[in-house]
C-alpha cells in the first residue's frame, strides 16, 4: 500500500513550519512521528497536498523544568519520555500510560504531541494528560495561546488546534510523590485500549487525600472523572471503601459499542479498572 | 522528487525519491537490500523492522525522506563477512524460525531489545517482541535464542 503523491518540506524551525502551513492552507498536513498518519495515508483515507515534517524542529523536543511544572515538547518521542528523569519524578502517570502504547518500534517514532493532536479516543496519552491538568501550548500565525484540557479535546480526532496552528508543547504541574497507575484493558497487547484508566493519588497516612482520574475510550474524547475524584477524597486505602467511592465512575459517560465490547461492558470495565488503578496507585 | 542522503549498512547513498516512498520500498527497490521484507503492510507485524540511528523502527511506517541525514541498519548489515552476528547465530542454533518470514524483523528487534536491556527476563523478552508477529514457531524458540544471545554478550558490547 502506497500513499497518494504529496509534496514534502522539512523545516528546521517552528517559524518556518508555521509559514509552510500558512502558504499551503488546508492542503498541508503536519507529520510528527508518522505512526498514525502514515497508516492513514497508505489506506488513502486522507490525501494531503504537502506534508510539513516537524522532525527537524529541535526546539519542539525535550522535557524542561519551569519550576512548578514540566514543559514537554510536542516532538518528544515516547521512548525519550520513558527514560526522562524529570518526567519519571513529576509526571509519572503520563510515563506509565506511554509505556503501554503500541510496541517498542512505534515508541521509538511516535511523539507525545502527535498522539495528543491525533486525539484518537482510544489513544492512551490523552487521559493521563487530562488527569494531570495538562495545559496545551498552541502556536499559530497570531502567536501563542494556552488551552486547558477541557477545551483541547473537542471530538473524535478533533482538537482545538487550527489548520494553521501547531501544538508546540504541553505543560504539566508537577505531581511529585503522587502514586500512579495506568490500567489498560486490551485483548492484543500492542493495540489500543478497549478501556483505560489513568489514576494519580496523593496519600496521607492510610487515606487518599486527593485523586485525579482520566478515562480512555469512554466517549469521543478522554474523560475526567471528577465525581469519582471527589468521592475518593478522604477515603481509607481499603478495597471496599475505594470500590464504593468509584462505583459511579462511568455515570454520564458515552462509551462506544463496537466489536471489542458494547457500551455497558465498557461502563463495567471502567468501574473495575478504576478501583484497581486507584488501589495500585495508593500502594495497596 | 526529493534528494536524500542515507547511510545504509555502512554505505552512503544519495538518491532522488518521491516523498511518498516508504523506507522499506526504498531499501528493497532502490538500494537492493531485499533482506528486509514486508509482512502486513499495516504496521502490525514487525517483519520490516530495521534500525534507524541504532533504534528499531517499522520501515513500512517511515518515509524514505524522513531517513534523510540518518543511518539505517538492515538484517544484511549485521554479520561480519561470513561470520554471523551472535543473534543470527542464536536463531540458527535454537531453531528459532520455520518459514523464516518474520526472522529479519525478529532479529533486528531482538538486537534492539538487548541493547536496551542486556539481561532480560523471559517476560521482558516476550514484551520486547510484542510488535513482531510469528505465525509459525509459537515464539518459544525465539525466546530461547534471545536468551542465548544475551548469554553471549549481545547488548553488553560483546555481540559480534
Ligand atoms: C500498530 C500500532 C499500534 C498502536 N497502538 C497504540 C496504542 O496502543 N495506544 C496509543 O495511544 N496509540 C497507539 N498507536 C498510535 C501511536 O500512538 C501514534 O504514534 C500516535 O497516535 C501519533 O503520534 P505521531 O507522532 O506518530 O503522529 P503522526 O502520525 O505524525 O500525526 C498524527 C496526527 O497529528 C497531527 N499532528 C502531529 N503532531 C502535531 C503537532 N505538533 N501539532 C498539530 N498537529 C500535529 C498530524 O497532522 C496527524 O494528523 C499505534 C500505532 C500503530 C501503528
Ligand atoms: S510490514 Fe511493516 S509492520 Fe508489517
Ligand atoms: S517463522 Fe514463519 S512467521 Fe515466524
Amino acid at each position: 500500500m502506497i500513499p497518494a503523491s504529496f509534496d514534502y518540506v522539512a523545516p528546521a524551525t517552528l517559524d518556518e513550519a508555521l509559514a509552510a502551513l500558512q502558504r499551503h492552507g488546508d492542503g498541508a498536513k503536519i507529520i510528527a512521528g508518522g505512526q498514525s498518519l502514515l497508516p492513514i495515508l497508505r489506506m488513502r483515507l486522507n490525501a494531503p497536498e504537502i506534508l510539513v515534517d516537524l522532525g527537524k524542529v529541535s526546539e519542539l523536543r525535550g522535557v524542561f523544568d519551569d519550576g512548578p511544572g514540566l514543559v514537554i515538547g510536542a516532538m518528544t518521542r515516547y521512548d525519550e519520555l520513558l527514560s526522562d528523569p524529570l518526567a519519571g519524578a513529576h509526571a509519572k502517570l503520563l510515563v506509565d500510560a506511554v509505556a503501554t502504547v503500541a510496541d517498542p518500534q512505534i515508541r521509538h517514532r511516535g511523539t507525545v504531541g502527535g498522539a495528543l493532536a491525533h486525539a484518537d479516543p482510544a489513544g492512551d496519552v490523552g487521559a493521563p494528560a487530562l488527569a494531570l491538568d495538562a495545559q496545551f501550548v498552541v502556536v499559530g500565525p497570531r502567536g501563542q495561546r494556552v488551552v486547558d484540557g477541557a477545551d483541547f479535546f473537542v471530538d473524535h480526532f478533533t482538537t482545538a488546534v487550527g489548520d494553521d496552528e501547531i501544538l508546540a508543547a504541553i505543560r504539566i504541574p508537577k505531581h511529585t510523590g503522587w502514586g500512579t497507575r495506568y490500567e489498560k484493558f486490551v485483548r492484543v497487547v500492542h493495540q489500543w485500549s478497549i478501556v483505560g484508566v489513568a489514576a494519580a493519588v496523593r496519600v496521607e497516612g492510610d487515606t487518599i487525600a486527593e485523586a485525579k482520574i482520566g478515562l480512555t475510550n469512554m466517549g469521543s474524547t478522554p474523560v475526567r472523572a471528577r465525581s469519582a475524584e471527589q468521592a475518593l477524597a478522604g477515603v481509607p486505602i481499603e478495597e471496599g471503601a475505594v470500590a464504593a467511592a468509584v462505583a459511579s465512575v462511568a455515570e454520564g459517560t458515552n462509551p462506544p459499542s463496537d466489536l471489542q465490547g458494547d457500551a455497558d461492558y465498557r461502563r463495567h470495565l471502567a468501574q473495575v479498572l478504576t478501583r484497581r488503578a486507584v488501589l495500585a496507585a495508593a500502594g495497596a | 522528487m526529493t534528494r536524500i542522503n542515507v547511510k545504509v549498512d555502512g554505505v552512503d547513498h544519495t538518491d532522488e525519491v518521491e516523498p511518498r516512498m516508504l523506507l522499506v520500498h526504498y531499501l528493497r527497490e532502490q538500494v537492493g537490500r531485499t533482506g528486509t521484507v514486508v509482512g502486513c503492510d499495516t504496521s502490525n507485524c514487525g517483519a520490516c523492522t530495521v534500525h534507524l540511528d541504532g533504534r528499531s523502527v517499522k520501515s513500512c511506517n517511515v518515509l524514505a525522506v524522513q531517513a534523510d541525514g540518518h543511518e539505517v541498519t538492515t538484517i544484511e548489515g549485521i554479520a561480519d563477512g561470513d561470520r554471523l552476528h551472535a543473534m543470527q547465530q542464536a536463531f540458527h542454533d535454537c531453531h528459532a524460525l520455520q518459514c523464516g518470514y518474520c526472522t529479519p524483523g525478529m532479529i533486528m528487534q531482538s538486537i534492539d531489545l538487548l541493547n536496551d536491556n542486556p539481561n532480560p527476563s523471559e517476560d521482558e523478552i516476550r514484551h520486547g517482541l510484542e510488535g513482531n508477529l510469528c505465525r509459525c514457531t509459537g515464539y518459544h524458540n525465539i525466546v530461547k535464542a534471545v536468551q542465548q544471545a544475551a548469554g553471549a554478550g549481545v547488548g553488553g558490547g560483546g555481540g559480534r
